[in-house]
């Protein structure tokens, strides 16, 4: 019997064969923190007297949560990390001006057959380029800094297949939000995540980081997806390099198995406050709506702002919008090629490289009585500000027609 | 490893934004994240947990984010032990890593009712409730040596 794509990875981390249900030590390929949990990372590894790291090449460090720093203690943390940055020699470091982590490692870092940890749970987010990637908290990611290992139970494997390809507005975020309405929140605990594409290139890795992105809220240990063309052609053209390809036996065998036809797929989106309550956004066009958040490491990279720019194009936004690509990689592009003009002058406040509002943290928070619809990755009560506040999750179609017309809206009937 | 208190009770999903809003994690320091936990759904849990309590809830109690001052919040409010029909991993291994224990209970949110006196075997992850004895599954291996230790760091200047 062949392995999974799960066991394959694993088994090489472990340096030997492993099975679903049982624990393990295993080495670890990357490790990442950024300036919300970092500081937590470094004062765990001081408090028990630990002051080295497993290597400098192997540790990737990211300002994105608190950038720009929003208030003093912000900025402290920020200066808190920055020396130890320097003290160790972190080679890896992004400060204010470059991205969020989860995104600056699609970009520049990871690979397929990788073991990554970060402290962060969106750490799911380089699945989509076939990594193992999952978060922790600070102190397993602290441990992993000193000895580049860690240990964790080898989940269950379970196949899912993209059959054909999305319909036009249809990304991603549907797929999320259609398997997250399909099995709840619960269902993939414990539980890997094997993402299948028929059809590589109708399913970019733009699209696929937002699936991997969003494993987290399917509470999978992971979400990968099977590297393929796709997959070599997105390191090729970024890095310049292809990358070495792992895959899965053909004769690996799935306890469970699901096929989602692609084509079938209509505009979703998450209703408060679960991620698990999903709903088609035809069925909520009378939901009026405050602002609408279009970014973050869930749906912030070109293809997204690319959406956004066709819908508002021309047009003005009849809610506040606010627009942060990913990364300045991401807005750099989207620049070149006019979507943040066509987003400026429809009306939207544009910033990069920040988790912004996402978590509640800075650059249009909720207050208490507003409706936000967000392309963010969580509509938990407070998530994004005042616990009063509403929040719907969407991509970036439903987002930018939303914005046009001051109501939760499908893109479909858009012109 | 024996638990005794009564019982706080909550439903199913209840995820880290909830358990410690992210407004608050500039901060790791124990006391202040305490009375801040659960702010958003139990303005009063600081106060209705200090005498020492044991937390039960539904599925995947800790989902969401990966910050572990959601542990430490708990902990620090009064909470000696959660129960749940299940846990997100990511805050399973925050609350072992920070001595807090957490023990998968099939069937403890029909059981168990708010107030009732609750007793907890951490080990083998038993649990009386009344008359009733509920069979969960308790803390071994791996996770039972760092809970143990005090902690993954305690742990690895043990046996480094």
């Amino acid at each position: 019997m062949g392995y999974t794509l799960t066991e394959k990875i694993l088994g090489r981390a472990a340096g030997r064969p492993v099975s679903p249900g049982e624990v393990t030590e295993l080495k670890v390929d990357l490790v990442a923190f950024h300036d919300l949990t970092g500081y937590h990372v470094i004062e765990v590894m001081e408090k028990a007297g630990m002051s080295k790291i497993f290597d400098q090449e192997r540790l990737v460090v990211a300002f994105d949560h608190l950038s720009p720093p929003p208030d003093p203690r912000s900025a402290e943390i920020q200066v808190s990390i920055r020396k130890f940055v320097r003290k160790m020699g972190v080679k890896n470091f992004h400060d204010n001006n470059v991205g969020i982590l989860h995104q600056l490692m699609v970009e520049k870092y990871a690979e397929p057959g990788q073991v990554i940890l970060a402290a962060d749970s969106h750490t799911t987010t380089s699945g989509a380029l076939g990594a193992f990637a999952q978060g922790m908290g600070a102190s397993d990611i602290a441990a992993a800094v000193v000895t580049g290992r860690t240990w964790m139970t080898v989940p269950e494997p379970f196949k899912v297949s993209l059959k054909g390809a999305p319909g036009k507005w249809i990304g991603g975020k549907d797929v999320a939000l259609k398997l997250l309405g399909e099995f709840k929140a619960d269902y993939f605990n414990g539980k890997s995540i094997e993402v299948h594409v028929e059809d590589p290139h109708s399913f970019p890795v733009d699209y696929r980081a937002t699936v991997s992105n969003m494993g987290i809220e399917m509470n999978a240990d992971a979400l990968m997806f099977v590297p393929d063309a796709e997959t070599v052609r997105f390191i090729k053209e970024n890095r310049g390099y292809e990358p070495k390809v792992i895959t899965p036996d053909r004769d690996a065998s799935y306890q469970e198995a699901y096929d989602l036809e692609l084509n079938k797929l209509e505009p979703l989106v998450a209703v408060p406050h679960s991620v698990d309550n999903v709903k088609g956004a035809s069925e909520l066009e009378d939901v009026e709506v405050d602002q609408v958040f279009i970014g973050s490491c869930t749906n912030g990279r070109l293809s997204d702002f690319e959406v956004a720019s066709k819908i508002l194009k021309g047009k003005k936004v009849r809610t506040r919008t606010i627009a942060i690509p990913a990364s300045y990689e991401q807005f750099k592009k989207a620049m070149d090629l006019g979507y943040i003009k066509d987003l400026v002058d429809s009306g939207c406040v544009v910033t990069y490289g920040t988790c912004g509002p996402c978590l509640g943290g800075h650059f249009g928070v909720a207050g208490p009585g507003e409706t936000v619809l967000s392309t963010s990755s969580r509509n938990f009560k407070g998530r994004m500000g005042s616990p009063d506040a509403k929040v719907y999750l969407s991509g970036p179609a439903v987002a930018a027609a939303t914005a046009l017309t001051g109501k939760i809206t499908d893109p479909r009937g858009v012109q | 490893m024996i638990v005794e208190g009564p019982v706080l009770k909550y439903g199913d999903k209840i995820d880290t934004d909830v358990i410690i809003p992210a407004k608050y994690l500039k901060s790791t320091d124990p006391a202040f994240l305490a009375q801040h936990a659960m702010e958003p759904i139990d303005p009063q849990f600081y106060q209705r947990a200090s005498k020492g309590v044991i937390l039960v809830a539904g599925k995947v109690f800790g989902m969401g984010s990966s910050r572990e001052q959601a542990a430490i919040a708990l902990k620090a409010a009064g909470v000696r032990v959660v129960l749940a029909e299940s846990f997100a991993r990511i805050f399973y291994r925050n609350a072992v890593n920070n001595g807090l224990p957490v023990i998968t209970v099939p069937g403890i949110s029909r059981e168990a009712s708010e107030g009732q006196i609750a007793r907890v075997i951490v080990e083998s992850g038993e649990v009386r409730i009344g008359e009733r004895t509920l069979k969960g599954k308790g803390i071994t291996g791996m996770a039972l040596k760092i809970l143990e230790s005090g902690g993954i760091m305690e742990y690895l200047a043990k046996v480094s």
